[in-house]
């Protein structure tokens, strides 16, 4: 059974607490049990909080499955990106280097590229995909767009990027501010400085630095 | 006789903690059952679907339809199944050994009973009967507290029975009862979606009640905004709307002087307070005295932001104010929490569908275990043991003389006082963990030596249970059913999945075997935790936590039922079977049985009281010898003392061991780098662990999660203060200071993270 068209998956990083729900929950799946094929990273620890969960975005068309040499990388039908197939992929890693959101992750060990194939044991027999059923903030949502839109009217879904010359379109979408316009970042500008939480600022202190005025 | 019969080591080697596989199970096997039930860890009491397959649960399952969580989790609820056929799990009682490997031999179970019940006859006959302490804990289900607080006084007829909730719930507890005369969170959770402002004064949510944050989320979704008040840039701070970063210990000063600001300006409800509340006044001329440069100054918080604070609270709507630990865990909790009520009360903004008020609880049972008797005040249906009228009644259902009927006791830590000083010489204790939660917790350790009998029901040996004469093996929470009342006041029922393995036994059947083995079987005899339940039902009644009108299938068909549930009508007694249970307290329309129709609060005269919320300063602040604030809390990954969560081996690999949080401004200074060893100092000790170096915190305060025993644990270092009415620990501030090691601790070579 195809996973319904109506149902899509939302990832909002402004609702993510860094609580690892989702890569706890992941674990436990049977067809990678004890394996976590959703990714949750913190931007930078030492100025943030903030963390981002990183599942796979199922592109249109899948830049992994486009560099692929053993063509192990399908998608299927109802637009989902699979895990490399067994008997046909060879562990050259080109899919994890060529991935814009770094999704695939080799496993030397038992010579295969792993990734998240949205829960498909679970979504496509009408459940929702395991990490987006915990989510206690519910970063990562799974519903139709009625439903998130409703949920959300502060935000707006986006599942298009662009990374260079390339844009992508995916299955999986992200939320953004509803009013704000989506901008792209010029990847390969941004690699020149590391990502750093230093920038983020609270929003009614006029200082980035809440402990501006604090003595030590 | 109760020091440690071998090296810790040694001990550690032979009872762990040591750690569980990632997962259990796989494809091949399928579950037997899915068990509806709740996760055992904190108050928020997720349900969720255990995977049994014969005696063993192998997973879990989301229950979606479980309206509080409908399916969420957070990481510990995820792998809380693997505490179960853990290797470290007691399956035979244990007597202490030196000559044992592992410092205990295993003693058949009804012999253990036997001796125990022996020992404790010859202290009391010795000593008297107040010669026997009882501790219990708020993860208990709420029978066994009932239960544990009726062995205490009609079986060893024992004054001093108190409880962990001593370390989490009763300053708030103290403050609501107050301020309402009731005490418990006043709306279901979904009433948040909606609200104009959420103030969160003290309370990591996201890490310490994951749950909630996706109802404040949802909250600001629909447009509102979002105040914390932290010393430290919480997940859930890090995008609020308002940051109020407090130095530890100041709380009540910034509620005092932000209401100072609402009245100066106007933004108070005169209309309520008249009608609905007594004492404004006196509350009023207090927050003359915290002008705002003078809040600024003490609570080191700009002025702007508490003026931003008065502005957004003040002219909301509708609201809701959370607290938790933040600003409960305090030598002046009563008075913060006080300041929080107050703020509310002036606004009028309560029994309302989107205005509410509440405290966020942090055990299983947070709330239940603090309603029914185990505390060392109080008796069933929150009543009160100095009281005669509740006395004769209590002693009525207990088939008893009321002068049978112990005295109050002492709170916790004054209990280990009174063993310190050879009062009491025999304990029992059951879901508590001391010598690691308790402040300055090597004088807990020296006390349990000081012990001629200490008995520990425990599923695992926990750091406290090392020092017990005999351990008798009781039950995980699997094992056993019962009900809970989560943080919302709804009570849900505890399914069993699972029979307790070997020799291990359900609590309450541990409890009733002791006082047979006593001859002593009076009211100790039920058959079911439903049995106790419907004892505890009629206990209840006409109390103000009346449990009368709630059954066991009650809740399964409602999901919960929130307290107080009448079996009759208040107002007229006539029977009331369906009693839906009150979700939401002080309704206009509302009637209760002690107001009786005067109001909508639970005092005679139906108005809620504004109490004067004095700011105090902390017992051993910071100074010029300790000059910078310690703070403890909790990580996401982690429970309490740890005994299950430091043997779940996904979730200790994803926070290992403590490390000590600090500002880079204040390492630079110490000279200290992240990743480096930094060595904790206060009065009562020191402890070293490994630096962690972030702007998310005040540069002049570090923070240390509680969750590891011995030379980890932050307890060493805190002050065993506490406040004067509450009598909870001072776990927020205390002066220290803090230097760069010299080497690893001898912790780092020798132990495993965990342990």
């Amino acid at each position: 059974m195809p996973v319904p068209q109506q149902l899509e998956f939302f990832v909002d990083p402004s609702r993510c607490i860094g609580c690892q729900a989702c890569v706890q929950a992941c674990t436990e799946c049977d067809t990678h049990r004890g394996e976590a094929m959703i990714h949750l990273e913190y931007v930078d620890r030492a100025h943030s909080v903030q963390t981002v969960p990183v599942v796979c975005m199922h592109c249109e068309q899948p830049t992994c499955a486009e560099v692929c040499p053993a063509d192990a990388i399908k998608r299927s039908g109802d637009g989902v990106v699979q895990s490399a197939r067994k008997p046909r992929c060879i562990a050259c890693g080109n899919c994890v280097v060529a991935c814009p959101f770094g999704v695939p992750e080799l496993y030397i060990d038992r010579a295969i590229m792993m990734k998240c194939d949205m829960c498909y044991d679970r979504t496509s027999v009408g459940k929702k995909p395991m990490c987006a059923t915990v989510c206690p903030s519910q970063a990562l949502f799974f519903g139709t767009r009625e439903q998130a839109l409703a949920l959300r009217p502060q935000s707006a879904p986006t599942h298009t990027f662009r990374f260079g010359d390339q844009t992508i379109t995916t299955r999986v979408n992200v939320m953004v501010p509803r009013r704000a316009v989506p901008s792209h970042v010029d990847v390969t500008a941004a690699m020149a400085e590391r990502a750093s939480g230093r920038g983020l600022r609270l929003p009614v202190l006029d200082s980035a630095d809440p402990f501006a005025d604090v003595e030590v | 006789m109760a020091t440690l019969p071998v090296d810790d080591l040694a001990i550690t080697g032979a009872f762990g903690p040591h750690l569980s596989p990632r997962t259990r199970g796989g494809t091949a096997d399928a579950p037997d059952r899915l068990v509806k039930t709740h996760c055992c860890f904190c108050g928020q009491q997720c349900g969720i679907q255990l995977k049994v397959s014969g005696n063993e649960v192998i997973g879990f399952e989301p229950w979606e339809e479980f309206p509080f969580n409908r399916g969420m989790l957070c990481p510990k609820g995820v792998k809380r199944y693997l505490q179960g056929s853990h290797p470290d799990r007691l399956l035979t009682a244990l007597r202490r050994d030196p000559g044992a490997p592992g410092g205990f031999r295993a003693m058949p179970y009804d012999e253990a009973i036997r001796h125990v019940a022996r020992e404790i006859a010859r202290l009391q006959r010795e000593h008297g009967n107040a010669a026997i302490g009882v501790l219990g804990g708020a993860s208990l289900t709420t029978e066994k507290t009932y239960l544990l607080g009726k062995f205490a006084r009609v079986c060893l007829k024992t004054p001093y029975i108190d409880y962990n909730g001593r370390l989490c719930m009763v300053s708030a507890g103290a403050a609501n009862k107050k301020a309402f005369g009731i005490d418990r969170t006043t709306n279901p959770w979904s009433d948040m979606v909606g609200t104009e402002v959420i103030w969160v004064a003290g309370s990591n949510v996201a890490e310490c009640s994951p749950i909630t944050t996706n109802y404040i989320w949802q909250a600001r979704e629909m447009g509102a905004r979002v105040i914390v008040q932290d010393p430290r840039i919480t997940p859930i701070a890090r995008t609020c709307d308002l940051y109020l970063p407090v130095r530890p210990g100041r709380d009540a000063a910034l509620f005092a002087g932000v209401l100072g600001l609402m009245i100066e300006h106007g933004w108070i409800d005169h209309e309520f307070i008249a009608e609905h509340t007594v004492g404004f006044d006196a509350v009023a001329a207090y927050c003359k005295t915290w002008p705002i440069a003078r809040t600024a100054e003490v609570t080191g918080v700009p002025e702007r932001s508490l003026r931003r604070a008065a502005e957004l609270w003040g002219t909301a709507k509708t609201s809701f104010l959370f607290h938790a630990r933040g600003i409960e865990h305090h030598s002046n909790g009563v008075q913060n929490a006080l300041g929080t009520i107050n703020l509310v009360l002036a606004t009028g903004r309560i029994g309302r569908p989107k205005s509410g008020y509440g405290t966020i609880v942090g055990q299983a049972n947070g709330q239940g275990g603090r309603e029914h008797g185990q505390k060392c005040d109080q008796l069933p249906g929150w009543r009160d043991i100095s009281n005669p009228e509740h006395r004769r009644y209590i002693a009525s259902v207990w088939n008893i003389e009321e002068p049978e009927l112990p005295g109050p006791g002492v709170d916790a830590y004054e209990l280990f006082r009174k063993i310190d000083a050879g009062e009491i010489k025999g304990l029992i204790a059951i879901c508590f963990n001391p010598v690691v939660s308790l402040p300055d917790n090597q004088f807990i350790a020296r006390a349990l030596d000081k012990l001629e009998l200490f008995v520990a029901i425990d599923f695992f040996l926990s750091d406290t249970a090392r020092h017990a004469d005999v351990v008798l093996p009781g039950s995980l929470q699997e094992e056993d059913e019962g009900t809970v009342t989560q943080v919302e006041g709804r009570v849900i029922k505890i399914n069993r999945a699972v029979d307790c393995p070997g020799e291990a036994r359900q609590d309450w059947r541990i409890i009733q075997d002791l006082a047979r083995a006593l001859d002593r079987p009076h009211g100790m005899t039920f058959a079911s935790p439903q049995e106790i339940f419907e004892e505890l039902r009629i206990a209840s009644k006409g109390g103000v936590a009346d449990y009368s009108g709630i059954t066991y299938d009650k809740i399964d068909a409602q999901l919960g039922v929130f307290w107080p549930c009448y079996s009759e009508d208040p107002r007229t007694g006539a029977p009331t079977p369906d009693h839906p249970g009150t979700p939401r307290l002080f309704e206009p329309d509302s009637y209760n049985p002690v107001a009786r129709g005067a109001g909508r609060f639970y005092f005679p005269d139906g108005k809620a009281r504004f109490n004067v919320a004095d700011h105090r300063p902390a017992v051993d602040d910071a100074s010029s010898e300790f000059p910078i604030f310690l703070t403890t809390g909790r990580v996401v990954s982690q429970f309490l003392s740890g005994t299950q969560t430091r043997r779940i081996g996904p979730l200790v690999a994803q926070y290992p061991e403590p490390r000590l949080e600090l500002h880079p401004r204040l390492a630079d200074k110490l000279g200290i780098a992240d990743g480096d060893w930094a060595t904790c100092e206060t009065p009562r000790g020191a402890i070293t662990l490994r630096a962690m170096v972030v702007t998310t915190i005040r540069p002049d305060t570090v923070f240390i999660p509680y969750h590891w025993p011995g030379d980890k644990s932050p307890n060493r270092l805190t002050v065993a203060a506490q406040d004067p009415i509450s009598k909870i620990p001072q776990y927020k501030v205390c002066g220290c200071r803090v230097r760069r090691a010299a080497g690893p601790p001898a912790y780092a070579s020798e132990r495993e993270p965990q342990q």
